[in-house]
């Protein structure tokens, strides 16, 4: 039923069991990806908000655009790397041959520890070229930015580690698949992010 | 029941209050001395539509109330939708709205579009005071920022800007417009948010540091008028006073005159510091050769106070400020003061002051001093500083390392009222409101005996 | 992947039956449990809310009596007083503590979606509260910035509590603010997913839309919030210059250059707004549910009540300056804004007449939670009107700053959705305890409460109207301003006094029917939504015993025309003509309420 039919709806009028046999949600998913989708809206809506910020702090006289180390090129093809593996550890969880699941699965998840570490090492690069917090609030931003960014990625590694284990304890695909599902789609979302980010933050 | 005839006696009752306020009661706005009968007008038009609304639907609920209360054999009706009723509703809501927003986003656009005829003046707002500045014969405002901010410079205007030179400064909360002259306020702030409100020209808009608003008026009805900071500014927000003093073009010509421009207050020859010294021989008596104080003879410790200071006190004292009425001690230094006979001599002798070494005032005074920090850490350390320095940023004197005794006195005379309250001391108010920090002699000995371990 | 119903579960919900104390009461997962815990910390927190605003109505009705409030003191009350109201009583109660309990009961479900992350929320909210009250003792005191915390005046020397105090409410609300996103994705979710068989959105009652959606603007107004917070800790222990402009600090320039402290207020109130939102919409569902049971009648235009909660809900994002008209904002926005927010007048009035009209031709049964709720139509009805003022864009030069902004917001979202609070309270507390309050003691409660309201408020707007300014410890000496000024105040402060004192009578009520009140009938005011149906009264855990509930009408079905009954359950099949000896509410057999 789509939501205009749904609101227009007069309940006093129809009596009875409306739907099937059994209770109905509103989307035909689980209720941890319901609950993921609504917290990746609740993210981006951070994320957005410190994009806006961002733009309007851009406006004022102080601003200096920042220098982009080339280095992060290198991290975002971690990060992309990282993304793919995911995806195909849900494309062979959802097949018959589970073979190389845990060796995928696991090494999306080292990617995306290697794009901290890089993430680390840019900023220590910029600390070392005097581009510190207080300098401009250019620098500001990026190392706020992309510390959030981590923070997200951080969460996101706790969830894999966990399922991570419970693979390599020859677990069943079947009982990690849920969650190797999650996964991809936080992962997808926090490359998405990266982009954006990486985007606006080269290009002003 | 009674919840009926209750909600029917509160709607009569406001009703009633508003139009015994509305016609001659004591709170409701005061009388309005600005061009702007467009925003009272507007705030009558909203007050009909609401006001009607109001009475309208409380009425109808209390006579529902009334009327389907329980009652045998009485059952509710089943109705679950009324669609035209609340179509209707809708349309009649919206006209209302209508109605209200419309002459509102009409004199909104007026407030927005300053007039050609309209002349600038600038209010600037810092930690807790009003300063003013008027354009001078160039009719332009000097550029002004904060890096430029020092004591003799506390506007910060660019000292390279030509168009400033000629501006006029005012240095006290105290500034005045030309009646049935639009003007266009120009607000700025150094530290915080401010905002300058005049309640009689009905318009207010925040200041900002690091940027630049304004509103804009014609003031229609001479008379003095307060000013006031209506956005919480810190500690001092309800103490920051000033006035605005609308009158006719020839006394505003008069005062403008009257007052400093940038380039005189940056020209001012150097204090004579000789004349100075010969004019101290007086004062010496009393304060000590090197101004290390008596209290035997009621002279405070005068070394280590910043001239700003000293300046200010000797002229309050010369035109009867201090020293009035109930003060008997202070008294005694009215004709001391009246020996200096012009700003320039007082200058000279507040410079020589300035020289002494400064050697801390012996302690007289015992309290708690545990108290005495606490109340001094809430209170105090806002305006005088933590270590007691003071500063010229907020017109507060140095306290450390000064007479204990006389700060005990002035702070009981600032309780009582004997000093502060007199119209022309512009800063001495805002002691008679936080001296209320200290409630009791003991306490104000307490804050003395803190402020003697700041040495 | 299908849909798993929690009715599958049924086995795992066994294995988390508790048997200790500790893991019924304390660690426990059972959102009736959780919702009494959230309930009770925010009213804890609101205690400490009221106690700080009697102390500081002390010093402007009495001033210079109560000689420990100096200027700081009366800052740092003001300021924790509205943070406290605001955030920590009347969010974490509306979502947390009714949220919590009426979602599950009302959608027919034996709990939350994520019972774990349901626990853990209330006592990350209790963390948040920790970090707030631990500020009360850090030297310099809580913050004394003003609840809306502008920059750059609360990091500043001028400040009460502008070193730990600042910081440790800004940690304070981050944490407070994953708090209510653990708990909101679980209402959100639990909603969405687990409503019972036959249980569509449009079947829901008016409670259950309210929260939804409060906790649907929750979840994306709370992170412009979240990023405000952490922008202002970074200016602050990083030095960084986001909302900090050049400044001055006590005679001496600061480092920091060039940040927009307007920025802040910006992103303040782009919470800030909804906020107001997030407290009034679960009022006006709870209320709407209150006045329906108590009229006997269905509530007045269900379809246009929902759509108006959607509509304020989407409008709400896009007033959020209205509070910034006199900011030094582009004065520009002012016509777009001042345009949006009178236009939201239109649904939120529609809720009124809506609500009037549920009374009308109704059967009404004043009970306690009735006068509340009317009560609440009469002060909503106020605050609601004099925000026409203020949104008014010109309107707003004269009276922002002043008590007239001070005694609307309390009118809209202070008396109004604490006498639904009230209201609901009473109305559930047969269900929730199993007991029967004193009846006469809540309408005592209601009249000390609605009458005393009344006379702090309705003077208070006209402080505003003279032009006194909100804020200021003392009012000083001005020419425009009559002595009579500070009777006016003084009568306020003896009003709240009465106020705040008559706030026992509550508590007593509730604590003393716990234990004395007469054993409440499972569904005393004959409700016809679902939650008044559980096997036992007060619900075990899990709620629904054996099977869940199957739905077959909306929640409204009272006095239906042919029916026997003046009300059908919504769990009544529509074959099934309800009995005559089914729980039904009858004032005559009922002495608890004789007096009705």
């Amino acid at each position: 039923m789509s939501l205009f039919k749904t609101i227009t709806d007069k309940p006093w009028e129809r009596k009875g069991i409306i739907g099937g046999l059994k209770p109905e949600g509103a989307f035909d998913a689980p209720s941890e990806k319901v609950a993921l989708s609504v917290f990746l809206v609740v993210a981006s809506v951070v994320f957005s908000l410190f994009t806006v910020g961002y733009f309007v702090r851009m406006e004022l006289p102080d601003w200096q655009p920042l220098s982009e180390p080339a280095q992060l090129w290198f991290n975002t093809g971690l990060l992309i790397i990282s993304s793919v593996l995911f995806q195909w550890a849900r494309n062979i969880a959802n097949s018959t041959n589970d073979k190389y699941l845990t060796a995928v699965f696991i090494g999306g998840g080292i990617f995306a520890v290697l794009f901290i570490a890089g993430q680390l090492v840019t900023w220590d690069s910029l600390q070392g070229a005097g581009f510190y917090m207080t300098s401009n609030p250019a620098n500001a931003f990026y190392y706020l930015m992309t510390g959030l960014h981590a923070a997200h990625l951080l969460g996101g590694l706790w969830v894999w580690s966990k399922s991570s284990i419970r693979l390599l304890a020859g677990r069943e695909a079947s009982d990690v698949k849920l969650s190797i599902e999650l996964c991809t789609l936080y992962w997808h979302f926090l490359l998405v992010v990266w982009l954006v980010l990486f985007a606006i933050l080269s290009n002003t | 029941m009674a919840l009926a005839v209750v909600v029917v006696l509160l709607v009569v009752g406001s009703v009633i209050f508003h139009f015994t306020q509305l016609y001659g009661g004591p709170w409701y706005f005061t009388d309005i001395a600005a061009d702007w009968g467009t925003i009272d007008l507007t705030i009558n038009i909203t007050f009909w539509v609401t006001g009607f609304v109001f009475v309208v639907v409380n009425l109808f609920m209390a006579w529902c109330v009334y009327k389907y209360r329980q009652k045998d054999g009485h059952k509710a009706v089943y109705e679950p939708e009324n669609h035209k009723l609340e179509v209707g509703l809708t349309a009649f809501t919206t006209v209302g709205v209508i109605a209200m927003l419309a002459p509102g986003l009409f004199v909104w656009a007026q407030f927005v579009t300053v007039p050609e005829e309209a002349i600038e003046y600038e209010v600037l707002g810092q930690q807790w005071q009003w300063q003013f500045r008027y354009p001078g014969a160039d009719g332009q405002l000097g550029f002004a920022d904060v890096s430029h901010v020092s004591e003799s410079n506390p506007f910060g205007i660019n000292p390279e800007d030509p168009a400033g030179q000629d501006d006029v400064v005012v240095n006290d909360p105290n500034m005045h417009l030309a009646v049935n002259q639009p003007v266009h306020a120009l607000l700025r702030s150094n530290d915080v948010l401010h905002n300058y409100t005049v309640p009689q020209f009905r318009v207010k808009m925040d200041m900002v540091p690091g940027l630049v608003s304004y509103l804009w008026f014609d003031p229609t009805k001479e008379g003095t008028y307060d000013i006031l900071c209506e956005e919480l500014c810190g500690i001092g927000h309800f103490i920051m006073r000033g006035s605005v003093k609308v009158e006719s073009q020839a006394e505003f010509n008069a005062w403008i005159s009257s007052q400093p421009t940038f380039a005189e207050t940056q020209s001012m020859a150097a204090p004579n510091i000789a004349a100075g010294q010969a004019a101290y021989t007086i004062c010496a008596t009393c304060h000590g050769a090197q101004g290390e104080g008596n209290s035997a003879l009621n002279g405070p410790k005068l070394a280590g106070q910043d001239a700003w200071y000293l300046e200010r006190q000797l002229k309050h004292f010369k035109e009867g400020v201090r020293g009035g009425e109930g003060d008997t001690i202070g008294s005694a230094m009215v004709p001391m003061a009246m020996t200096l006979a012009d700003d320039n001599a007082i200058r000279n002798v507040a410079a020589y002051i300035e020289t002494f070494t400064d050697t801390p005032a012996p302690t007289t005074i015992a309290g708690d001093i545990e108290n005495g920090a606490d109340i001094y850490d809430r209170n105090c350390a806002a305006c005088h500083l933590d270590d007691g320095a003071g500063t010229w940023y907020t017109d507060a004197p140095a306290l450390a390392g000064m007479s204990d005794w006389y700060f005990v006195r002035q702070i009981s005379n600032f309780s009582a009222g004997i000093r502060g309250l007199h119209p022309n001391d512009n800063f001495g108010e805002q002691m008679v409101a936080m001296a209320t920090a200290m409630d009791s002699v003991e306490e104000i000995n307490d804050v003395a005996a803190y402020i003697n371990t700041l040495r | 992947m299908a849909y798993v119903p929690l009715a599958d579960r049924d086995h795992e919900m066994e294995m988390h039956h508790p048997h200790s104390w500790v893991g019924k009461y304390v660690w426990s997962q059972d959102h009736k449990v959780i919702a009494i815990q959230y309930g009770s910390i925010a009213v804890f927190t609101g205690i400490v809310g009221l106690a700080l605003s009697l102390l500081f109505r002390m010093q402007l009705g009495f001033p210079d009596t109560a000689t420990f409030i100096d200027p700081s003191f009366y800052y740092q009350a003001v300021t924790m007083h509205g943070m406290i109201m605001v955030v920590y009583l009347l969010t974490a109660l509306f979502l947390g503590g009714f949220g919590n309990y009426l979602i599950p009961l009302m959608c027919g479900a034996r709990d939350m979606v994520f019972p774990f992350m349901n626990m853990l929320s209330v006592w990350v909210f209790l963390v948040s509260v920790i970090i707030l009250m631990a500020s009360f003792f850090v030297g310099g005191g809580p913050t004394g910035g003003g609840w809306t915390l502008y920059p750059p005046q609360t990091n500043l020397a001028g400040t009460p509590g502008h070193d730990m105090g600042i910081v440790l409410m800004l940690i304070s609300l981050a944490v407070f603010i994953v708090a209510t996103t653990m708990g909101g994705l679980n209402y959100v979710v639990t909603v969405l997913q687990y409503r019972c068989r036959g249980l569509t959105m449009m079947r829901l009652p008016l409670s259950v839309w309210g929260i939804f959606v409060a906790t649907i603007l929750a979840l994306f107004a709370f992170p412009a919030l979240l990023v405000a917070a952490i922008m202002m800790l970074f200016d602050i222990l990083a030095g960084t210059s986001f909302f900090m402009p050049a400044i001055i600090e006590s005679g001496t320039p600061l480092d920091h250059n060039g940040g927009s402290p307007v920025l802040f207020q910006h992103l303040f109130w782009f919470f800030g707004h909804p906020e107001v939102y997030i407290v009034a919409l679960p009022a006006f569902g709870l209320v709407s549910d209150v006045l329906s049971v108590h009229a006997r009648k269905n509530i007045f235009g269900y379809r246009m009540m929902v759509w108006a909660i959607i509509a304020i809900g989407g409008l709400s994002f896009i007033v959020w300056a209205h509070h910034m008209y006199v900011s030094g904002m582009h004065p520009y926005f002012g016509f777009f804004f001042a345009t949006t927010t009178l236009i939201i007048a239109v649904p939120t009035a529609l809720k009124v007449y809506n609500w009037v009209l549920t009374l009308w031709e109704g059967d009404i049964r004043l009970n306690a939670p009735m006068y509340f709720a009317i009560g609440f139509i009469f002060t909503f009805i106020h605050g609601g009107i004099t925000g026409l003022f203020l949104g008014n864009v010109v309107i707003d030069l004269p009276l922002s700053d002043t008590y007239f902004v001070v005694a609307h917001f309390h009118m809209v979202m202070g008396v109004s959705p604490v006498l639904v609070v009230f209201a609901a309270i009473y109305h559930w507390y047969p269900k929730m305890s199993g007991r029967m309050f004193h009846s006469g003691m809540a309408k005592l409660h209601f009249w000390c409460t609605f009458l005393g309201t009344y006379a702090i408020y309705l003077p208070m707007h006209y402080l505003g109207f003279l032009g006194v300014p909100r804020r200021y410890y003392a009012l000083g000496t001005t020419d425009f301003i009559p002595q009579s000024a500070q009777d006016l105040n003084t009568t306020i402060t003896i009003a709240a006094l009465f106020v705040g004192a008559s706030q026992l009578l509550f508590f007593i009520n509730i604590i003393w029917s716990l234990r004395y009140g007469p054993k409440a009938d499972p569904n005393p005011w004959g409700a016809a939504s679902l939650e008044w149906h559980t096997p036992d009264t007060p619900p075990s855990h899990g709620n629904w015993g054996d099977s869940l509930p199957t739905v077959y009408r909306w929640a409204y079905d009272y006095s239906v025309p042919g029916a026997r009954e003046d009300f059908i359950a919504q769990n009544t099949p529509e074959t099934e003509e309800p009995t005559v000896d089914e729980q039904h509410f009858d004032p005559d057999k009922d002495e608890s309420l004789a007096d009705a």
